[in-house]
């Protein structure tokens, strides 16, 4: 028997040693990320929407999107903490599954190797269809990864490379979800979630034709259950790190989160900034006294000081600021005048329409965002103008800024210079 | 339908299935890449291989390399974990947040306000705690079982 153990390429299954490998671990990490990616799909599409990307090319990111659009509906304002919860979904459970993802492509790495690489066309194109998906999650995931951290090292726009590459991998995704998952099912089923007695027993798994269980195991050093608590250890290490920047209270626990361990500052003005006024160009005399505030609509344009504006009445609404990136601050206590008041003003007495909205910034995305009709005429949708009893910081958008219920933050422009209603284009 | 399996090797689901699929990827695909094809495909693909071909060597053979070295002493079952698990926790969090850890991103500070630093001495501080609860669990482990070996030792003085 001692060729056995020159036979060391990888394609041949006794090259691969590890006896935790089977259909028992596969189906149970493959039916974790069932939920955890399809969840990951549904909150992105829901981000893709929040966008109102059909609304304005300044909102629209991926004008190309075809049908691929289908879905697309008004965002609504209510209630005001939806995108603060969606999105922080998508990004903490993101991150929470990365160690479920990397156990699986572990418990199936054998299957890569092996030969011949095609057996039929039948079996030709189902790897071609892995390819995808293998390639399509490892793509999303750090694509994902990198850009929460501000690190836009991959080619091309963030928006564009995960919004259709989600796309290319999701159909990847529903075929091998199709394919597998009654066997997965079975298997969980038939020897139940727990499957640890034929372990304790030292008995081997059943391959069942899967091609996963090895033919020369090493003496085990972990169990099942115990390489299925390391993957639990970590995804649970991942969120106790990083959930925290979703909650002003415990912001410091999320220890290697971007936004998380403090905040920027102390004081009314001190939660967190997505943009300082210094990364995007704002200069100091753009924001002094000789500041105004151009309204368009059919009554032609006004222009408004920060004093004008302070004469108006003033309104106060509880909202977060919630980002793509997945952090968020609790509610902050914003006073300003109101959007579908200043619509009035610009003529739009009766159901205001929507608005375009210019910040003063010199560089960066949404510099110019159009917000919808139902954003318009919340209540609670402002032009603000202090927070938590104080005037805005200069770096959250002083001399005044955006905030409307449920939006991405992105779209809560800072720095307003021009809000022309019923103009989107 | 029999020549059809024979051919093709499987049923015509499964070839629906695919065609259905590989339709929606070549209509998101051809947009992913619109731009910059050769770096975005690099991307898609080499994530793939990158990861097959370098990261799970990589991984697998510093583990068997631990296991390697906790089998030349006895009972390396039982302290095999004690290493392992905290080690992939610390390389866990350290893949994840590797440019915030390695102060690679440059525009952390413009963005945020706040300062890029502190982020490679937290994951060292997380890393600390690990080990060290690692090593304090396995401590209370020994001891424990040796109190419980001398306990159950029959008593010699009948």
């Amino acid at each position: 028997m001692r060729y056995i153990s020159r036979i060391t390429t990888p394609d041949n299954p006794g090259f691969w040693r590890s006896p935790l490998r089977g259909p028992w671990l596969t189906s149970v990490l493959g039916v974790v990320l069932l939920a955890g990616i399809t969840l990951l799909f549904v909150t992105g599409l829901l981000s893709y929407a929040a966008y109102n990307p059909d609304l304005s090319p300044f909102n629209d990111k991926t004008p190309d999107k075809g049908l691929l659009g289908f879905y697309l509906f008004d965002w609504p304002t209510s209630p005001h903490w939806l995108y603060r919860l969606s999105q922080g979904l998508h990004v903490t459970v993101g991150i929470t599954l990365i160690p479920v993802l990397l156990a699986k492509l572990w418990s199936v790495v054998p299957k890569l190797f092996a030969l011949p690489p095609a057996r039929s066309v039948a079996h030709a194109l189902e790897r071609l269809s892995l390819l995808l998906l293998v390639g399509g999650a490892l793509f999303e995931f750090l694509t994902g990864v990198l850009n929460i951290q501000l690190d836009y090292l991959f080619p091309g726009s963030f928006y564009r490379l995960h919004f259709y590459g989600a796309w290319v991998f999701f159909g990847a995704f529903v075929v091998h979800v199709v394919l597998k998952l009654p066997k997965a099912l079975r298997v969980l089923r038939e020897r139940g979630l727990r499957d640890l007695g034929r372990e304790a027993r030292g008995e081997r798994e059943p391959d069942e034709d899967s091609g996963l269980v090895t033919p020369r195991p090493a003496a085990p050093t972990v169990s099942r259950r115990g390489a299925l608590g390391m993957v639990g250890a970590g995804s649970l290490l991942l969120f106790v790190t990083t959930a925290g920047q979703d909650f002003d209270g415990v912001r410091g626990t999320a220890l290697l989160a971007p936004h998380g361990g403090g905040d920027p500052g102390s004081g009314p003005n001190g939660f967190q900034i997505n943009k300082t006024a210094a990364g995007v160009g704002i200069q100091p005399a753009d924001t002094g006294g000789e500041w105004r505030l151009t309204v368009s609509g059919p009554r032609g344009g006004l222009r408004l000081s920060r004093d004008d504006l302070l004469q108006l009445g003033l309104h106060s609404s509880a909202l977060p600021i919630a980002c793509v990136e997945g952090w968020s601050t609790s509610d902050q206590w914003w006073r300003g005048v109101r959007l579908r008041d200043l619509a009035a003003l610009a003529g739009f007495e009766q159901d205001p329409p929507g608005v375009l909205v210019e910040s003063l910034q010199r560089s960066g995305a949404f510099r110019k965002a159009a917000l919808r009709d139902n954003q318009v005429r919340d209540p609670r949708s402002l032009l603000a103008l202090q927070v938590n009893g104080e005037d805005l910081s200069l770096d959250h958008g002083y001399p005044a800024r955006i905030i409307v219920p449920a939006a991405p933050g992105v779209l809560n422009t800072k720095w307003v210079t021009t809000l022309t209603f019923g103009e989107l284009r | 339908m029999n020549r059809f399996r024979r051919w093709y090797g499987q049923g015509p689901l499964q070839l629906l299935l695919l065609a259905a699929s590989f339709a929606l990827a070549l209509y998101a695909g051809v947009r992913l890449l619109k731009g910059d094809l050769v770096a975005i495909a690099a991307w898609f693909v080499g994530a793939a291989l990158v990861h097959d071909l370098l990261f799970v060597p990589l991984y697998a053979c510093a583990d068997r390399a631990l296991a390697r070295v906790a089998g030349r002493s006895r009972g390396r079952r039982s302290w095999i974990t004690f290493v392992r698990v905290p080690a992939f926790l610390s390389a866990l969090l350290l893949l994840v947040w590797f440019p915030l850890i390695a102060g690679q991103v440059k525009g952390y500070e413009a963005a945020t306000g706040r300062s890029a630093d502190g982020f490679l001495a937290r994951w060292l501080l997380v890393s600390a705690v690990l080990f060290a609860g690692s090593a304090l669990w396995l401590v209370v482990r020994v001891s424990r079982g040796r109190r419980s070996a001398t306990k159950g030792r029959p008593s010699t003085a009948h």
